[in-house]
């Protein structure tokens, strides 16, 4: 492609979250050696979040839990509760760190220089989704993506595979940290008839919350590997959930400094051999579902699923084969080298077709926006509302396959009206002296379509120029 | 290009499409007063838990602290619903709620997203089809006559998406259709294929939500757990209502598809089914009360993408089963028993020695409801609804 105008243009918005003022001119000299550039081993950039780990905010959560017990026993003991309740303090600051934790990065997206590394990441982030949706998992979101995804998106896929499966996020998300197998030590000691033992518990209710999850197992398979058309049976689901039985997040008694960490019990791991997709796997302990990850990591069916997935995020919902065979290509010849399958992406000439065929999620709509402006986001309280009236509520893609990727579950009439909105309300506050011409030019650069500068010109008012970039068709894609 | 008469174009087309709204509700009132909602439990509901099967000699011990025995809504001595089905329960005892207790979508896949495809795309298999067959039933009846649906929520649902025109509605800040950005954003959509449908529909529900609301949707946070499930409840039944306001305004939906989330109950079912199964029963006594008379003129359908295992699991939970219960609630149900059979649930009768075995496929229900209810000859039902579906009998005698 000859025209740098042009390449900028779509390096900044398509592989990028969009232009900010001055940037266009900056990555024009060479738009794909800008893109290469953002390629490196150490991973992501970290969002300058709140500090605390997994580990604390899960150790917070059960404080939370204990605290709202307490509360509930003095209650119903007729005491008067505290001066301050325990329980709102604690939902509070639940939401803060949360919010804070989003806040960060919408920042880190409003105003980095390196768009594509951070596309990059969210494309990462949403194929190993952990949900804010679930109680349980409603404060480590952003801790798990800081991790687990952020330190190893350009490094070997199994790696990153590995660092996302048994992150205790992923864990409590997906039930596997609950998952016990049901011939395990742990599980015969609890079924021991009544009088065996120092039997003070209720033993038949202890007992009916033992055994076997297979959640986890089965979304690693249908969502993170090799996909649903992968090879993979029913049985091989539950043989894989055998095998990662033992997995789980550290609780009270295994002492302060496993609280809330990834540990493996090998008490109630499921013993014997299994066989997944047609490969046994000997027993053993943790390095069982170490040895199966590691196996689908490197299936050619992971490669193809993953690679038309990364086709479908950054060029159309409906890729080009040639570019999913040449991404799994680099894939397959790499050992999943994500670094490598990054260059390839962005060295392909079918991802540089001129029309911009994505249409933008709620949540780069609106980074975008703050991008074209040169703003950033204040903090929660101005995304958090947007977002959910747009369909995307922070931190909380409605089931573990994350956010959908596809113009048509975007760009339904209602969430049209309520961009507009939006839009209209941000550049009322945005523009202040700016002129909306110059916004536009900076902001899509040779995307820039006449109808949309013409009109943008001939606006009423500078505020509204600057809605109508916002919305405009070219704007609304990338 | 000048602002004011694209202005004013913009505002007497949508006083013509008004009109025309009108005209054609005289003209067709005799056909255009029946209406379907489609209630879409995502997240593989539990039917064992929805429509518990009391009579069944192995369901507790299946079940185990799961099962719902003596808390059931008892219907006859088979069967019962779920405590927290409270309005469902008085409709039934109306006889306005019939319970298919074992069905299931004609594809044996256990993952959520593939069996809701299914569900919505109304295909004998994964990937059959990439329209939704509530959108393609819209398109038939459309063929017919003017008549307009409705989806609800931010994103658009596969069973609404296709070639007809649907519109989508979610509750949120209120705009001005008639202010100038719109007009202006009108005229520079004119050629986008994608942009300007979706602009014109959703102004135009817009204007209709306007007239169709009744209360303010926004409520205060809550002040603890107990008030955040009834303020659910509230919320649910307050969505109910405004989605029975838009149905029954002048041209207004006579479809509308609502998805409620969260069903996927792994660990903890008995309380997370009970708070779920509350907000549908409060769904469901929004839009019937909200429609008032018009509910002798309406059909609603509860389904889900597939069931749950019949055992329950280690964790206090169910895993992805095969069939689930799908419920047919509506002002003019003829009274019948359940529709198709229940298959008991001893172990030689479970489906992979696991699951509740479907007996009847869901499309021979949607079938039978399209056409008794909203008029669809069968060879639209077979071909171009559930294509390649002639072999899957409609469900008789429900309407």
């Amino acid at each position: 492609m000859a025209d740098k105008d042009l390449e900028a243009a779509i390096a900044l918005t398509r592989f990028g979250l969009g232009a900010r003022p001055g940037e266009m001119a900056h990555v024009r000299s060479n738009p794909k050696a800008w893109l290469l550039d953002q390629i490196r081993k150490e991973g992501a950039d970290q969002p300058q979040a709140n500090p605390a780990t997994t580990q604390q905010r899960i150790a917070e959560f059960r404080n939370y839990g204990e605290a709202k017990k307490q509360a509930k026993d003095a209650k119903a003991n007729g005491e008067t509760p505290a001066e301050y309740d325990p329980v709102k303090m604690a939902q509070k600051q639940l939401r803060e760190e949360t919010g804070g934790d989003f806040a960060a990065r919408a920042q880190l997206g409003a105003s980095t220089d390196a768009g594509f590394r951070e596309r990059w990441t969210l494309f990462w982030a949403n194929h190993f989704t952990v949900s804010a949706t679930k109680l349980a998992t409603a404060t480590v979101v952003g801790p798990f993506e800081q991790e687990a995804i952020r330190p190893h998106v350009f490094g070997p896929f199994a790696t990153l595979l590995g660092a996302a499966e048994t992150h205790p996020a992923m864990l409590l998300y997906l039930d596997q940290a609950q998952s016990i197998g049901p011939d395990s030590p742990a599980a015969n000691f609890l079924r021991r008839p009544p009088g065996m033992g120092v039997g003070q518990i209720d033993l038949p209710k202890r007992a009916r919350g033992v055994g076997l999850n297979e959640n986890l197992a089965r979304e690693i398979l249908e969502l993170h590997t090799v996909g649903v058309n992968g090879g993979y049976s029913q049985a091989d689901v539950t043989e894989f959930a055998r095998a990662m039985t033992g997995l789980s997040v550290g609780g009270l008694r295994e002492g302060a400094a496993t609280i809330g960490a990834s540990v493996f019990r090998p008490q109630t791991h499921e013993p014997g051999s299994r066989t997944v997709m047609g490969t046994r796997y000997p027993s053993g302990g943790k390095e069982q579902a170490g040895a199966i990850l590691a196996d689908l990591a490197a299936k050619p069916q992971t490669a193809r699923f993953i690679c038309g997935k990364i086709a479908r995020h950054f060029i159309a919902d409906d890729p080009p084969q040639d570019l999913i065979e040449r991404l799994t290509q680099a894939w397959m010849s790499t050992n999943g080298d994500l670094g490598k399958v990054a260059a390839t992406l962005v060295s392909a000439p079918e991802a540089w077709d001129r029309r911009p065929a994505k249409f933008k999620t709620p949540y780069e709509f609106l980074i975008s926006s703050w991008r074209a402006a040169g703003g950033s986001p204040k903090d929660i309280t101005v995304l958090a509302p947007t977002l959910t009236a747009l369909g995307q509520k922070p931190f909380s893609p409605p089931s573990p396959k994350g956010w959908p990727d596809d113009t048509m579950s975007w760009a339904a009439p209602d969430t049209i009206v309520k961009r507009m909105a939006w839009a209209q309300k941000f550049a009322d506050r945005a523009t202040a002296d700016r002129d909306p011409k110059i916004l536009a030019a900076d902001a899509l650069g040779a995307q820039l379509q006449p109808a949309t500068a013409t009109m943008i010109a001939r606006a009423e008012s500078r505020p509204e120029g600057l809605a109508i970039l916002l919305m405009s068709p070219e704007f609304q894609r990338r | 290009m000048n602002a004011l008469t694209r202005r004013q174009a913009l505002t007497s087309a949508a006083a013509f499409g008004l009109s025309l709204n009108l005209l054609a509700k005289t003209a067709y009132a005799a056909t255009s007063s029946r209406k379907l909602v489609f209630i879409n439990c995502r997240g593989a509901m539990d039917g064992l838990s929805v429509s518990p099967p009391i009579g069944d000699a192995d369901y507790s011990a299946l079940r185990g602290g799961l099962a719902i025995t003596d808390n059931a809504l008892k219907l006859d001595s088979h069967f019962g619903l779920h405590p927290a089905l409270a309005s469902v329960y008085t409709l039934a005892q109306a006889g306005q709620v019939r319970i298919a207790p074992a069905i299931a979508t004609p594809d044996r896949a256990r993952s959520h997203f593939e069996a809701q495809d299914v569900l919505e795309s109304g295909a004998g298999a994964v990937y059959g089809a990439t329209s939704g067959w509530l959108n393609r039933a819209v398109g038939a009846l459309q063929s017919q006559g003017k008549f307009s649906a409705l989806s609800i929520g931010a994103t658009a649902p596969l069973i609404m998406r296709g070639p007809a025109t649907v519109s989508s509605w979610s509750p949120g800040a209120l705009v001005n259709p008639q202010a100038r950005l719109p007009s202006l954003l009108m005229d520079l959509y004119r050629d986008d294929p994608l942009l300007g449908p979706a602009l014109a529909r959703g102004l135009e529900t817009e204007t209709m939500a306007q007239d169709a609301m009744r209360e303010d949707m926004t409520t205060a946070p809550p002040a603890d757990l107990k008030a955040y499930a009834k303020q659910g409840q509230d919320a649910a039944r307050k969505l109910g209502d405004t989605v029975a306001g838009f149905m029954k305004e002048p041209g207004g939906p006579q479809i509308a598809a609502i998805s409620l989330d969260g069903f996927d109950t792994h660990a903890n079912q008995l309380g997370l089914i009970a708070a779920r199964l509350g907000n549908l029963d409060a769904v469901i006594d929004g839009i019937q009360k909200g429609l008032g008379r018009e509910w002798s003129n309406t059909v609603v359908l509860v389904a889900t993408e597939f069931g749950r295992t019949a055992r329950a699991n280690g964790t206090g939970g169910t895993d992805h089963g095969t069939a689930s219960a799908a419920l047919v609630l509506g002002g003019s149900l003829k009274r019948g028993g359940i529709i198709g059979d229940w298959p008991s649930l001893k172990s030689s009768a479970l489906f992979e020695n696991r699951d509740l075995a479907p007996t009847l496929d869901m499309r021979a229900l949607f079938k039978g409801v399209l056409a008794d209810h909203m008029g669809l000859d069968r060879k639209v039902l077979d071909t171009s609804v559930f294509p390649d579906s002639a072999s899957v009998a409609p469900v008789s005698s429900l309407v």
